[in-house]
This record gives C-alpha cells, structure tokens and sequence, in this order.
C-alpha cells in the first residue's frame, strides 16, 4: 500500500492546513535545533564561515508532496555531516569540514543548448523566476545508505521551461563547479574523478515532476556540503546523479558520458534508477541502511524499486530492460 | 643484563596490548556514546579493519627490524601483535555479520560466493584462525619444526587482506595500493632472502 500523495493530488485537506503562528513556530523550533545541532556536530570552520539564510517556500503537506507516513526525517545534523562531495574530499566527513573554502556569492551558471544561444546567468535570475516549495524526498545513495530529507526548491522542469532548450535537445547535462584552489579534493593526485563532475538526464526525465532543484533543505538554504548554491535532486536514481553545485547547465542531442558511468561503466550505468533486483557487481542493492542506523539496530530495509517513486516514474522506462539499462 | 632484556621484553609486549587495549577500549566508548557518526557500522568495519591491518603488517615488520638493527628483544611484540591483528579482523568479521548480514545465513553465502573480495577477505580471517590458536607456548612445544612452517600461513593472509582492499577501490587508489606496497615490500624481502639461502645451500 502506497501512502505517498500522488504529485497531482493537491487538494488540500483539513489535515493539511497549519496555523500560520504553528507553522512559523515550528519552523523556528528546527532552526534552533538546527543550530544546536550544527554547532556540536560539525567542525568549528564550517558552520562558523557559513551563513545559511531562513527561506520562504510552500510547505510540504501544503503543496502535497510530504513523505510516506514510514519515514522519518533524517536529524539535521546528519545530513550535514555524512556527505559524498569528492571535490573536497573522500571521507563521509571531509566536505562538512572543507565545504565552507567554497565561494558561492556570487555564483552564476553557464548554460548551452538554449535558443537563446549561449548565456551566462546570475543565480539570482534564476531564482527570480522560481516559486521555492518543499519535497520530502528519501535519498538513496549507490553505496546502499540512504536518508530522508526535507528540501527546498524548485521542480527541474520549471528551470528547463524557462530555460527554453533549443528543439534539438534530448538530454541535459550539468557540471559542478571546478575551482581547485577552493576545493582540496579535486588536488588529490590519486583520485580517478575527471573534473568536473558530470551528470545527466534523459530530458523526458528532467521534465518528470519529480526531478528537483534544491536550494535549502529544513528551511534554510544549503549548507556547502550538500551543494550549496542549487544541486540536483532526483529521488528515484542512485544518489551519485543527483549532481551538486551545478555550474553549467547544456542542452544536447545524444547521451553525454557521465563521470561514474566514465570511471566504471560496469558499476554505474548512465540511468542509475534505484533498483533492489540489478546488484552493484560488488555489492546487493537489495537492503540499505537508513540513517541514523547504530551497531545493535542496524536499520536495515529493504531497498524498493525506483527507491519508492515507481508510480510516477515506470512511465519513463516502459520497454526497457532495467537490468541491461541499470 | 638478562633480568635488563627481561625487563625490555616485559615493557616491549606490555606497551604493545596497551596500546591496542586503549584503541579498542576508545572505540568502545564512541560506540557507546554514539559519537561514530550517522553510520557507524560502517566506521567500525572501516576501522577495525584498518587496525587489523596496521598490526598484521606490523607483525611482519618485527623480524626484519630485528635483524637489521640487532635488538632481538623485539621479537617478544611479534606474537601480541599478530594475535591483535586476528582480534581486529574477528570484530570486522562480527561487525560484518551484524550490520551487512544480520546473521542471516543464506545471505551470507551469497556474500561469500558472490563478492570476490568478501571471498578473500574471508580467507585472510580463516588462514589466521589456526595461527590464533597455536599461539601459546605449549602448541609450540607440541609441533616442534612444523609450528614454524604452519605460521608461514600469515604470507598468503597477508595477500588476501590486500587483495581484499585493492579489490574495493574505487575513486581513489591511494591507500589500498600504499598498504599493499608496503605488504609486497615485507613479503618480497622474505621471497628473496629465501631464494638467496636456497641458492647458496646448492651452490655449495
């Protein structure tokens, strides 16, 4: 049984509707747990050097997209502290401790492939055209981990519809910022990452209403390590494709080679969809570990196809071997 | 002078399980007060491996250095370290079986069979387990000239280990390979020494 809210499902419930007064308190409730987390959790440099803004956004169990009754929130301060962001490192802990060297004001984002031609395009442009809503979305990482969390965005598809790609495009492609001097990961001699970072979607995907932008997660706007300013979010794929600090965006006709798909094609395929049945060749897909998990109740569930979101995402994938496409 | 390298061998195997009882007590105390992170299976298979690692290489380490420098005292570290480094693989083998298994026996199997590197890493614990066992003084005794030739067993362990490490890189191939050098550099010198002697012993 399927207790998720279908995207198109807005109607509003009495259930749904939150005293303006609550609402804002219990927006101030988090931030001052997410203060209090942050400042015990994390190492003294990032937090002190980041200033994450409160934002304003449509609530999730106002906008319909809330999350399976199932899921917990996964705390603040672990999702934070427990990142993958090679650029400053290899250690789960390395970005919460370098992320904050990142310049990210201002920031501004190239993008190619529209009809506009070539442009490059203030962050703030963007936003200007984007209303900001919550997604409560689980988070599946390829190393059979995952988390539950409460973003703040926007849906890829608006940014694509503004963006107008020209009518050749089947594809969108996007690449985290490559700044070597603020990120000490990309310095190492021995990693076998090609810089930037690489990642891309099927444009039928992108337009997908799932498929999101985020800007903040737990009402404020991304800390660096999950990929302040604007990452990619795309819940039902393995987390790898959900590409941080995009700085390029381009439009393009055929399949662009991805940077995992590049490093091991026979590990990371270009579609990369959660998928419990198809194993990584070096480890099961089957279970995760939901975080926090701890040594005497481990948390182990069992991974679901399309990380739960099959419903509105199978679509995409009819007549497709998933095995042969993983 | 012999009650003095008494005493040196006494402090020598003293500081050794100190130290390894102080790391294992720490991390018992981070398990403890959940101070391990989000995921902490996964920090304390990393790390008990790691550690695992660090004593099984320094085991292999104590008879060169003894024979280069002369201070043949070291050689009492040889047996605490060896017998920590199998303790380490043991909690990375119970951690194994409680966080990624859960003690299920089919899925065990299917570990074991499918994932190569699991397969090894398996091996380089079970190579071990005898050595654990005829650790004491009185297995010594009782093997005689075999005991030696049975604790040659820790050489193939060794590569298992790294074979196991090397087998799991995937962005970054910095460490499994330092670890493994090391590992070939320690296991080489032997090989070659080895075939020196036998060398030798034909020639004349």
């Amino acid at each position: 049984m399927r207790r998720f809210r279908p995207y198109y499902d807005r109607t509003i419930r009495s259930s749904d509707i939150t005293d303006e007064a609550i609402y804002l308190s219990r927006r101030q409730l988090l931030g001052v747990g997410a203060a209090v987390g942050l400042s015990s959790m994390l190492p003294r440099g990032a937090n002190a050097e980041q200033m994450l803004r409160p934002l304003k956004y449509v609530n999730a169990s106002e906008s319909g997209w809330d999350k399976d009754v199932d899921d917990q929130l996964t705390p603040y301060a672990d999702v934070t502290s427990y990142n993958n962001f090679y650029e400053f490192g290899m250690d789960k802990s390395a970005p919460a401790k370098y992320a904050h060297q990142m310049t990210i004001d201002p920031w501004s984002i190239e993008v190619s492939g529209i009809e506009r031609g070539d442009q490059t395009i203030p962050l703030e442009s963007v936003l200007e055209q984007m209303t900001l809503e919550e997604r409560i979305y689980r988070l599946r990482c390829v190393e059979a981990w995952s988390m539950v969390i409460p973003w703040v965005g926007f849906p890829l598809a608006d940014l694509v519809a503004w963006l107008r790609p020209n009518n050749k495009a089947k594809y969108v492609v996007f690449e985290t910022l490559h700044r070597p001097k603020e990120m000490r990961g990309t310095r190492s001699f021995s990693s076998v990452i090609d810089w930037p970072y690489r990642e891309a979607l099927r444009l039928d995907e992108a337009m997908n209403p799932l498929a999101f932008i985020a800007v903040g997660l737990y009402g404020k706007s991304l800390p660096n390590q999950n990929g302040a300013p604007l990452r990619l979010v795309v819940p039902w794929k393995y987390g790898f494709k959900s590409i941080k600090s995009i700085a390029r965006i381009g439009f393009v006709e055929s399949q662009p080679a991805t940077s995992w798909q590049q490093i091991a094609p026979h590990e990371y395929g270009f579609f990369a969809n959660v998928n419990p049945s198809v194993d990584h060749p070096r480890w099961s897909q089957r279970f995760e570990r939901r975080l926090p998990s701890s040594l005497f109740s481990p948390n182990r569930i069992p991974t679901q196809l399309f990380n739960g979101y099959a419903d509105q995402v199978s679509g995409l994938y009819k007549g497709m071997d998933l095995a042969l496409n993983y | 002078m012999s009650q003095s390298l008494d005493r040196q061998r006494l402090l020598l195997t003293g500081c050794t399980h100190a130290v390894a009882l102080t790391s294992v007590a720490w991390l018992m105390l981070k398990v403890v007060q959940s101070d391990l992170g989000p995921d902490p299976i996964k920090t304390l298979l990393l790390t008990t491996g790691e550690w695992g690692l660090w004593c099984l290489i320094a085991s292999l380490m104590v008879t060169p250095l003894r024979s280069s420098s002369g201070a043949y005292q070291l050689a009492v570290t040889r047996r605490p370290l060896g017998l920590w480094a199998f303790a380490f693989f043991s909690l990375h083998v119970l951690i194994f079986l409680q966080g990624y298994v859960v003690w299920s026996q089919s899925l065990l199997i299917e570990e074991l069979v499918e994932r190569p590197y699991i397969t090894v890493g398996f091996l380089a614990w079970l190579l071990l387990l005898p050595l654990a066992i005829t650790s004491t003084l009185k297995w010594r005794r009782r093997l005689g000239r075999r005991w030696k030739s049975l604790h040659t067993l820790v050489y193939p362990a060794a590569i298992f280990a790294c074979l196991h490490i090397l087998w799991q890189i995937r962005s970054d191939w910095f460490l499994a390979s330092f670890y493994s050098v090391v590992c070939g550099l320690l296991l080489g010198s032997r090989l070659f020494l080895y075939l020196r002697r036998r060398a030798n012993r034909v020639a004349e």
